[in-house]
């Protein structure tokens, strides 16, 4: 069967505008988490991982006119250009484009945006990166929830193994805007302090905004050494409830037995996990049972929401990208925030960076809807 | 419509009664259906049509849900902008919220027909069906799925569209993009 491969990648985010930066301020434990008190954005204080409007036009007037663009779009074009140039694919026929995000350029609803209302509409946003690089391939977007940035990995391998394309950049991004943060915060979910993964003083989440970009290929050839196989994935959904995680784990603890199936793995074959971790108190719980009816409480894992916030349709894949970084430089990140485990089931939270040979990892993300999507990955430098 | 048999219609435009009196016609009894938002109600009772027919098991189903729209969520997200647009009238609902992404629907599928399967919300410009063929392909082969169902559930301030469709390894018409359109076309 073919194979497939994460190769060139990008971080666009509050702790850098690359993949290296962003890893060499993780591995120093430094988090783009910051306090805000801004009621044109939410009526009360929160916390969130944001970056400025002006240093992402300022940037992006170096290859484009910021002012046809909105911020998202600029996050996403910025991102995805550096890995289109590092790859350096012409972007033929054999090329496709994916877009994950759950709400896209959302912002344009507000009454005092500069762009219209039909920007608001995800084809839209698909048309304007297409257009932007001149990929011969319509852009498929994928709105899946917080699973969408994990999901895209998977949908791209499928079609690579469907022979549709051959390789298939991925951009991914969200922003945090007065929908989204009055949303969660209508459900309680939101924490005013920095959150804590898996604690036992969780509070809830924080909302975070980041633009990642990878190139999946089904060529071995010219691989960056951060690169991983793909070895299995499975999306499963808890059918139980559409806002709240299932109490038994059913949906995470199924994709993963599918992702270890068609891997032909075991679960102690596993050397780290990069979990999804949001700091609220029934979604880690619900891992927790997850993991553990999967005998792997001894796996090392980490969530990486203490140093982004919850990314949304990013969160995945730039999880994915950081534990990319992660195994090649056999290092085990600490789960920021966390000190006590707060949850009923033994879990082995990373507590401080530890080096360690790492060959495999699990990435896993829960979200709205009740989809559970799993992916494993194995370096490509052994 | 059913295989190409009108099975109920209605003359009435407002899509609220429509639907209330499509979900009475066919028996369907769910109270939940009444919290869920009109891209869920629309894409609940077009999958419930075809699922009962399909002696589904009650303790759980493989069946995967490949839908796609061009409007995504966004005839609830502009009420859900609404509760937040004014200072004076903020009053943002959870049980709006919720359905502010389109995927929502496949988790209310879920949970009525028990289905702990694969889920994917893909977002169009128009019906596109040689990414539905080709993913649904790619599930059944690496039996991922037993079945899969696939579709086109698309709601917007002023028109709404569901368009589904069951694939499976037996069968009589041929899954390929060919006849998907022509199935579509139908509509």
């Amino acid at each position: 069967m073919a194979r497939t491969f994460i190769s060139y990648n990008n971080i666009l985010s509050s702790l850098g505008f690359d993949s290296e930066t962003v890893v060499e301020n993780i591995s120093k434990g430094i988090s783009g988490l910051e306090k805000y008190d801004d009621a044109s954005l939410l009526p009360e204080p929160f916390c969130a991982s944001m970056i400025s409007s002006e240093k992402i036009k300022n940037e992006f007037n170096k290859i484009g006119d910021a002012s046809k663009f909105t911020k998202l779009e600029q996050m996403l074009i910025l991102s995805l250009k550096k890995v289109i140039d590092t790859s350096n694919i012409p972007l033929n026929e054999s090329v496709g484009l994916l877009i994950s995000t759950t709400k896209g350029n959302i912002d344009v609803l507000e009454k005092n945006s500069n762009f219209p209302e039909s920007r608001a509409y995800l084809s839209e946003l698909g048309k304007t990166i297409q257009n932007f690089f001149n990929f011969k391939n319509e852009a498929i977007v994928i709105s899946n929830a917080c699973v969408s940035g994990v999901l895209a990995i998977s949908v791209a391998k499928r079609f690579i193994l469907e022979g549709k394309y051959d390789h298939v950049f991925i951009t991914s991004g969200d922003l945090v805007t007065k929908f989204i943060l009055s949303g969660f915060n209508s459900f309680q979910a939101l924490s005013a302090e920095p959150c804590k993964p898996y604690d036992k003083d969780r509070l809830g989440i924080n909302l975070g905004e980041v633009a990642a970009s990878v190139l999946v290929t089904s060529s071995a050839e010219n691989l960056p050494k951060e690169a991983v196989e793909i070895l299995g994935d499975a999306t499963c959904n808890d059918a139980n409830h559409i806002s709240g995680p299932s109490r038994t784990g059913e949906g995470l603890f199924r994709s993963v037995k599918a992702a270890l199936k068609e891997a032909n793995m075991t679960a102690n074959e596993i050397d780290y996990i990069s979990a999804h971790g949001t700091a609220t108190p029934f979604n880690d719980e619900m891992e927790a049972v997850a993991f553990s009816r999967l005998g792997m409480e001894k796996v090392p894992m980490n969530s990486l929401k203490g140093y982004f916030g919850h990314t949304l349709g990013a969160s995945g894949l730039l999880e994915t990208i950081v534990g990319m970084h992660s195994i090649e430089r056999n290092i085990l990140f600490s789960s920021k925030g966390f000190s006590e485990l707060g949850v009923s089931k033994k879990m082995n939270i990373i507590l401080t960076n530890t080096p360690k040979i790492l060959n495999t990892f699990l990435k896993t993300a829960s979200g709205f809807g009740g989809c559970n999507t799993a992916v494993i990955f194995k370096n490509t430098n052994n | 419509m059913i295989n190409g048999n009108v099975i109920f219609s209605d003359e009435n435009e407002e899509f609220s009664t429509f639907i209330k009196n499509a979900y009475k016609f066919l028996k369907t009894d769910y109270p939940k259906f009444f919290k869920m938002d009109n891209l869920s109600k629309l894409a609940f009772l077009a999958a419930d049509v075809l699922l009962k027919s399909e002696n589904l098991n009650e303790e759980e189903n493989n069946i995967a849900l490949i839908f796609s729209n061009k409007a995504s969520s966004l005839n609830t997200d502009r009420k859900h902008q609404a509760s937040i647009e004014n200072e004076a009238e903020y009053f943002p609902s959870p049980a709006v919220f919720v359905y502010t992404l389109p995927n929502i629907c496949l988790g209310e599928i879920s949970i009525k027909r028990k289905l702990y399967s694969e889920n994917s919300f893909f977002i169009f410009d128009r019906f596109n069906a040689e990414h539905l063929q080709l993913y649904a392909n790619n599930l059944l082969r690496s039996e991922k799925t037993e079945k899969v169902l696939c579709g086109w559930v698309d709601f917007d301030e002023n028109s709404y569209e569901a368009f589904l469709y069951l694939v499976e390894k037996e069968g009589k018409i041929e899954h390929n993009t060919e006849e998907i359109n022509r199935l579509y076309n139908i509509l």
